[in-house]
Parts: C-alpha cells; sequence; structure tokens
C-alpha cells in the first residue's frame, strides 16, 4: 500500500513538473505574442505613405520619418560593408590556420566576450575614439560602431561554417595541386557560402535595432541629410526621443517607427533561418 | 606538364603569404579591438577615479550641480534587476528546454524553439516601449496594488514590496529582462540536454524513472556545466541590457530596498545622462560607469565561455 | 635512364621482402621512415613501383598502407605533426627533397580519396578547376578536355546531359567517378587511389575496377584497399604490409598463390583480419 501512495506521488510530481514546464513554455510565448500585439496595434494606426516620403516634423506638426528610415539605411549599411569583410577574413584565419594554435583560442575567446559585451560600452569607446577628438557627433562614427558590433557575429558563423567543410575536400583540391588561398576561396569558401551569409543576415538584423551606441555616437539629425560627417537621422534614436516625449504625435510616430524596424529585423531573421535550413537540407 | 611555369608557381607562393597574412591581420583585429577599449574606458574615466578614490564605490552622491559623483546606487541597481531577471528566467527557461527537448511532439519542436528565439531578435527599444505604455500601466492598476497591500506586511521580505504603483521601477526592470534573457538561457540548455546521450536517458526510464525524475536527476547534473555557462551567459546579457531598462526604470538616484521604487542602473544612466554631461568630471564619472559594467560583464562572460568549453570538451572527449 | 635492361636488384635490409624485380621503377621508395608526431608510423620502407601498372597495398588495419601511399604526392604535408625521412624517387628525383614544388609534384601524382569529394560546383567546373589551376585553357579546348576526361574515367554518357549541374546530384558510384576524371584532366602520371570503391555499392565498385584495368595503358597505378579479393582483381603487384613494415612485395599471383612469407599466408589465408 505504501508503495503505491510512493508510486502515486512521483507520477503526481511528474505530471506538476511537466505541467510547469508547458506553463513555462506559455509563459515564454505570451510575453512574445503581447509584445507583436502592442507593437502591431499601436504601430499600424500611424502607419501611412507620408512615413516614407516626409522627414521628423516638429512637435504638434504631422510629418513622417524618411530621414531616420533613410539614415538608418546608411548607417547600417557602413557597419556592414566594414564589419563584414574584417569579419569574413578574420574568421578564415581561425578556420584554416588557427586549429591548434593558442592565439587563435585567445582571439575565439575575446571574440564570443565581444559578441555579448553591452553594446553601450561600445559606443563610449567610439565616443572616446572618433567623437570627442573630432568634436561633434557624425554618422560615421555611428557606422563604426555598428560595425563593431557586427564584426564577432560575422567571424563567428564565418569560423564555424568554414570548419563544417569536411577536410578531404580540402585534401583533394590540394592533391590536384592548388595552392593553399585558391582551395580556402574557391572550395571552402564556395561550400559554406550560404552559412556565411546567414551570418551577415543575422548581424545585420541585429546592429539596424541597436539604440544605444548610437545615442554616443551618431546622436540623431531631425532633418534630412546624408552627410555622414555630421549627426545623422536614424530610426532607433527617434523612436527614443520621441517616445519620451510628452507630445502625441511624437509617440505615434515612435511607434510607427517601432512597427517598420521590427518588421525589418523579423523578416532577416526568418530568413536567414530560412536560408540555413534550404542549404542543410540539400547536402 | 604543359601551360605551368616557374613565375605562375612564385605567384601563388606569394599570393598564399598575402593571403595568410591579411586574415591573419584581420583575427588580430579581435584582440586590437578589446585593447583598445579597454585603455580609452581607462583613459578616459581615470579623472573620476582619481578625484573620488574608493568613494566611488561605496558613497551615493550623485550631483552633478555640486560636481559629486558615485557608482554605489548605479552598481546596486545593475545586479539588482540582473537578479531579478535571473530568478525569473532560470526556472522558466528551464522548463521552455524540457518541454521543447522531452515533451513537445515532434512537429512543434521547431516552431517553439524559433518562437522563443524570436524574443531575442526583438530590439531592446521595443522592450522598452511596451514596458513604458503597456505593461506599466496595468501593472500599476492592476497588479501592484494587490502585491503591495497582501505582501508588503509580511515580515522580512514585506518591504521589498513596497513602493508608489507607477508600475515602473526595479522589479518591472528585472522582469523585462528576464523576458530578453530567457532566450538565451533556453537556447543554451536545450543545445546541452541534447547531446546526453541518449543510453543514460534509457537506462533510467528503464529501471522505471517518470520523465521528470529522469531531468531531474540524470540530465540535469549531467549537463550542470553547461546549465550554469548558459545562466552566466544570460547575466552576462542582462548586466549590460540598456534601452529597455531605461524606459522602466524610473531613473532615480536613491537607493531603496523595495523592489517598485525606481532606481537606475549604469547602462540606463549611461543612456540617460551622456549627451547632457557638463563638464568632464562629470563625463568621466559617467565614462568610470561604463568601465565597470565593462569589466563585471567581461569576467562573467569569460567564466559562461570557459564553462561551454569544457562542455565542448567532454563531448569531443567522448567521441 | 638506365641502358642496361637488366634489372639491378634491391639492396637487402630487410630480409628481403622484395621478391619481384622492377625494371626502372616509376617510384623508388629506399628507407622511407614516417611519423605521426611521435609515433613511428612507418618503419624503413624500400620499394619500387613498376611503371603502367597497378601496384595494392594490402594489410589489417593499422599497417601504415594509406600512411605509405600518401607519402608519394607528400598529402602529408598538410598536417604539421606528420613527417617523412628517407627518399621517394620519381622518375629518379626524390620528391621529399626540401624545396619540391608541391604544386608540380601534385600535377604529375594525381590522388582520387575513400570518400568521393566533388566540388561545390557544377560537374563541369569540378574537371575544369583542377585543369586551370596549371593552364590557360579556351572555351572550346576545355569543353573537349571535360569530354575526354569524363569518357576515361566512364561517366561521360551518364553526365553529359548534367554537365552543369552540382556535382553533389550525382550518385555515389558516380561522384567517385567524377573524382577519377577530375584528376585525370590535369595529365598525370601516377594516379594514388586510396580505398576507391569501399564507400560505393557492389556495382559501382565493378565499375570502378574496369575503370582502373583500362587506365593502367596510360598511368601507373597504386591502389590501398582493405579488400583482399579486389587486390587480387585489379593490380599486378601486391604489396602486404602490417603494422608499419613492407613484409612482402610480389607479383600478385605469386603473392596470394604461393606467398614467401609466413605472416602473409596467414594474413591471406584469414587466420588474422
Amino acid at each position: 500500500m505504501a508503495q503505491n501512495k510512493r508510486y502515486l506521488f512521483r507520477r503526481g510530481v511528474n505530471l506538476f513538473n511537466l505541467g510547469m514546464s508547458m506553463v513555462a513554455t506559455v509563459f515564454g510565448l505570451f510575453w512574445l505574442a503581447w509584445l507583436l500585439w502592442t507593437l502591431v496595434s499601436h504601430g499600424v494606426r500611424a502607419l501611412n505613405l507620408n512615413l516614407f516620403l516626409q522627414d521628423t516634423p516638429p512637435p504638434g506638426a504631422p510629418g513622417g520619418m524618411a530621414n531616420a528610415i533613410i539614415g538608418s539605411l546608411m548607417l547600417t549599411a557602413v557597419g556592414v560593408l566594414i564589419g563584414t569583410p574584417v569579419g569574413i577574413l578574420a574568421g578564415t584565419w581561425l578556420a584554416e590556420y588557427g586549429r591548434a594554435n593558442r592565439l587563435a583560442s585567445l582571439i575565439r575567446f575575446i571574440n564570443d566576450i565581444l559578441l555579448s559585451a553591452p553594446s553601450i560600452v561600445i559606443g563610449v569607446f567610439v565616443y572616446g575614439v572618433l567623437v570627442a577628438p573630432l568634436g561633434h557627433f557624425s554618422g560615421w562614427s555611428g557606422g563604426v560602431s555598428l560595425a563593431i558590433i557586427m564584426l564577432p557575429v560575422v567571424l563567428r558563423t564565418t569560423e564555424d561554417m568554414m570548419r563544417l567543410v569536411p577536410d578531404q575536400m580540402r585534401e583533394a583540391a590540394a592533391a590536384l595541386g592548388a595552392p593553399r588561398w585558391k582551395v580556402t576561396v574557391f572550395i571552402v569558401q564556395r561550400a559554406s557560402i550560404a552559412g556565411m551569409l546567414t551570418g551577415v543576415i543575422l548581424g545585420t538584423a541585429r546592429i539596424s535595432g541597436e539604440t544605444a551606441p548610437l545615442l554616443f555616437t551618431a546622436l540623431n539629425n531631425q532633418f534630412h541629410s546624408t552627410d555622414m560627417s555630421q549627426p545623422m537621422a536614424n530610426l532607433p534614436v527617434m523612436i527614443f526621443q520621441f517616445a519620451m516625449s510628452p507630445y502625441e504625435g511624437w509617440q505615434q510616430l515612435a511607434w510607427a517607427g517601432a512597427l517598420i524596424i521590427t518588421a525589418a529585423i523579423l523578416i532577416l531573421s526568418i530568413s536567414a533561418r530560412l536560408l540555413l535550413r534550404a542549404n542543410t537540407f540539400e547536402k | 606538364m604543359s601551360g605551368s611555369t616557374h613565375t605562375t608557381r612564385w605567384r601563388d607562393s606569394l599570393a598564399d603569404l598575402l593571403f595568410r597574412g591579411l586574415t591573419q591581420l584581420a583575427a588580430l583585429t579581435v584582440l586590437a579591438l578589446i585593447l583598445a577599449i579597454m585603455a580609452v574606458l581607462i583613459d578616459k574615466a581615470w579623472p573620476a577615479f582619481h578625484t573620488f578614490g574608493l568613494k566611488f564605490f561605496t558613497s551615493t552622491d550623485w550631483d552633478p550641480v555640486t560636481n559629486k559623483f558615485s557608482a554605489l546606487t548605479s552598481i546596486y541597481g545593475t545586479l539588482i534587476t540582473s537578479l531579478i531577471a535571473l530568478i525569473i528566467a532560470v526556472p522558466v527557461s528551464f522548463g521552455i528546454a524540457l518541454f521543447v527537448t522531452e515533451l513537445a511532439p515532434q512537429w512543434l519542436r521547431r516552431p517553439v524553439s524559433t518562437a522563443v528565439e524570436l524574443l531575442a531578435a526583438i530590439p531592446s527599444i521595443i522592450y522598452g516601449m511596451w514596458g513604458l505604455f503597456v505593461f506599466a500601466p496595468l501593472f500599476a492598476d492592476k497588479a501592484q496594488p494587490w502585491i503591495s497591500s497582501h505582501l508588503g506586511h509580511w515580515p522580512i521580505i514585506g518591504g521589498l514590496f513596497q513602493g508608489p504603483p507607477i508600475g515602473i521601477g526595479v522589479f518591472t526592470a528585472g522582469l523585462i529582462l528576464a523576458i530578453m534573457v530567457i532566450p538565451f538561457i533556453t537556447s543554451v540548455m536545450r543545445d546541452v540536454f541534447d547531446v546526453v546521450p541518449i543510453v543514460l536517458k534509457e537506462s533510467a526510464y528503464g529501471i522505471g524513472c517518470t520523465t521528470w525524475e529522469v531531468m531531474w536527476n540524470v540530465v540535469l547534473p549531467y549537463t550542470r556545466i553547461g546549465v550554469v555557462g548558459g545562466i552566466m551567459l544570460g547575466l552576462g546579457r542582462a548586466l549590460g541590457e540598456t534601452m529597455a531598462v531605461t524606459f522602466v526604470i524610473g531613473n532615480s538616484h536613491d537607493i531603496s530596498l523595495a523592489l517598485f521604487m525606481p532606481g537606475n542602473t549604469i547602462s540606463s544612466t549611461l543612456a540617460n545622462e551622456f549627451s547632457e554631461a557638463v563638464g568632464p568630471l562629470y563625463t568621466s564619472s559617467l565614462i568610470a560607469l561604463g568601465l565597470i559594467l565593462f569589466f563585471v560583464t567581461f569576467v562573467v562572460l569569460a567564466i559562461a565561455k570557459l564553462l561551454l568549453l569544457r562542455v565542448e570538451a567532454r563531448e569531443g572527449a567522448k567521441t | 635512364m638506365n641502358a642496361n635492361p637488366i634489372a639491378t636488384p634491391v639492396p637487402n635490409r630487410n630480409a628481403g621482402p622484395m621478391t619481384a624485380q622492377i625494371d626502372n621503377p616509376k617510384i623508388l621508395i629506399r628507407d622511407l621512415n614516417f611519423y605521426y608526431g611521435k609515433f613511428h608510423a612507418l618503419h624503413s620502407i624500400n620499394m619500387q613501383i613498376p611503371e603502367k601498372q597497378v601496384t595494392a597495398y594490402i594489410g589489417p588495419s593499422g599497417c601504415g598502407k594509406s600512411t605509405l601511399l600518401r607519402t608519394l604526392n607528400r598529402i602529408y604535408g598538410l598536417y604539421p605533426e606528420q613527417r617523412a625521412e628517407g627518399e621517394v624517387r620519381l622518375d629518379g628525383a626524390n620528391i621529399l627533397a626540401p624545396g619540391q614544388d608541391l604544386n608540380l609534384l601534385r600535377a604529375k601524382v594525381g590522388m582520387v580519396f575513400q570518400k568521393p569529394t566533388p566540388f561545390p560546383m557544377s560537374v563541369y567546373e569540378n574537371i575544369a578547376f583542377g585543369v586551370r589551376l596549371y593552364e590557360r585553357v579556351p572555351r572550346v579546348q576545355m569543353d573537349e578536355r571535360v569530354e575526354w576526361a569524363l569518357r576515361k574515367a566512364a561517366l561521360w554518357e551518364e553526365v553529359k546531359d548534367k554537365l552543369h549541374q552540382g556535382g553533389t546530384r550525382l550518385s555515389g558510384g558516380q561522384q567517385q567517378r567524377l573524382c577519377i576524371a577530375r584528376a585525370i584532366a590535369v595529365k598525370p602520371e601516377v594516379l594514388l587511389l586510396d580505398e576507391p570503391a569501399s564507400a560505393l555499392d557492389p556495382i559501382s565498385t565493378l565499375k570502378v575496377e574496369e575503370l582502373i584495368a583500362e587506365l593502367k595503358t596510360d598511368y601507373t597505378i597504386v591502389i590501398v584497399t582493405h579488400n583482399m579479393q579486389q587486390a587480387a582483381r585489379v593490380s599486378d603487384y601486391t604489396a602486404f604490409m602490417y603494422l608499419g613494415d613492407l613484409i612482402e612485395f610480389a607479383d600478385t599471383s605469386t603473392l596470394f598463390t604461393n606467398p614467401a612469407k609466413k605472416q602473409t599466408e596467414d594474413y591471406i589465408t584469414g587466420r588474422y583480419g
């Protein structure tokens, strides 16, 4: 009888905990749903074509966020164009020459720390190096700070994807007489191109939503300007300033901007995942 | 062998050398970056440390007018919000990881995992806006009065649950941080749970263990290094989180044990005050805060990485 | 070139494992020692590989047959902890000497691996890649070369309509023949085959074996196989190795029907595997 009770107790504990794990999952997904619902319901109200045609207005006046969108695109582009090549080259070195190498292990270690480091610290760093000496905020310093955030992401995916290519393929190319660099570029990188691209897309998604580093580097600009040597309009900082303001019109714009940014990031993230899956199944 | 000439060979050797040099240079950039960050932060933070000395860490003054600054409230806020975040996030992440690896039917696993990972893709500022405009009012209206009146009178911990019912404060910031770090912890847990050798689990099931007993008594002890590593990773992320916290923490420089009171974290202070900081000491103090944050997150993330490397090494040794 | 048609006997250091006389060997291996880090994998190997014949290396796992094969094109050089000492003379020149141009060596000595490794490109590009390493070939000639290589590898009929499809889309047996075509396309003199059929089904294996029989009219072939029967089927000469030593080298029919060493006989009759 006692045995039976003990068994029932164990089953009860089991059911309880498994139930709790389902509760936990629903809990997690609940916040996601609420967040997305809030974003859509608040943002849709302010969605209209003007967002893309007009620049950010003074408080109380109607307007859009064209300058912020263009600015964000430019800043993200600079970040991607600087961070990607360095990340790919560095990841290549780690994958091909850094197998049993103490220096390589150190670099890998530091890179993973940089990957999760607070982006605000990166912003302060670029402030100290580019903004303070030059005396003003600028789009270039914003782009550089985004590049620093992008670099570790691209490096990590590049190295991981290139490592997946089997050594036999390298040997087969070497056995034909190909020099080392051709083996790496034309065979290994070609084989891992989908994965590397995924890393670039994910990195792009990440930096397009970053606000903190831009606060210290590109700041923001109320007007339309494509001059990268001056403060640059951008969506995240615009959203921050408008959302924290007491003006209803500005807050509406902030929600619209939030929706646009999130939609762009989610599309990029999901595309990256689909790209990776399509290529792993083809093997 | 037709066509090949000695010069082609020489060009290839040169190309090999250049290629290796270029890629190595790029890799060294990573090291250069971290050293540069440390150097710049230390250099710019030095005036503050020099002026205030050790009191920078122990006093709670923060007065731009009299030019007296110190880090204690910010450090406290950073630590307490991250602690709250972990207290909420760790069990939830464990539950989700358990669900995804053991309970969920095959077709549900990937969508749920992807959905949880989407939480990580949403930018911090969105969390902030949602927290300030949607969650906080609701929390202030519906939940806070109930909690304060019911739990606020308990001995010892009652004091934790006091504070004006405005919805923002240390607790709200901690909750939002929890939601933000759940995907990171879940992802690591799920990865380490997946590589537990099937024979280990099967032998436990074989003697009649329930699913929960297998998880708690076999899987979790086996993966504990990785689990702790994942938690440290979540902690590292929570410590550095800026925009979400800035929106909902209330930005007060008073220290208080009550969780519903406003406070500040290092990152929220930096976000709020940096652009308006006048005077070199003010800026230097802010950068000193940044340096402290950098140092703490560096240590936490390094520990996380070391733990996760141990897990990888063990997996490698087994194969 | 040695004008004396009578073969000079191999200097006897190992109590004479070579029971075959090879005149003008394509490859002469003398006192070859190989190390993986501290591990001494090959002990003073002496061997001669005849030209335009098929030589097989057989022996139990770990005997060093693949290791020996991989010294012949110095592919081991990709791994810093592996090193070889001694002489390997290809047409008289020692390829282990420092200053040897490895890429030129590998143009002369091609290799096909156990696992088919088509490059991540089309069938056509797989073959063109190797050729382009050495020659500037205009489009029309490249088309001809690709066709020639695929015909030589008995693959042309099966892929002629799929030349621009990815190499990985082919079946396992076809992929391996593609790798053979790829190796042939650069016009080597020696072909090294490292267990080329072990990952293939019996029908593909048969095709590869038939291919080897045809190829030997133009190329010197060295094949490593763990399948004794395959060695008996395809090779003219066979070398039996055990734990890093060359035990016996003879023409295939002699080695399999009347081996000189007891160890060889034990292996062949299946006393150990």
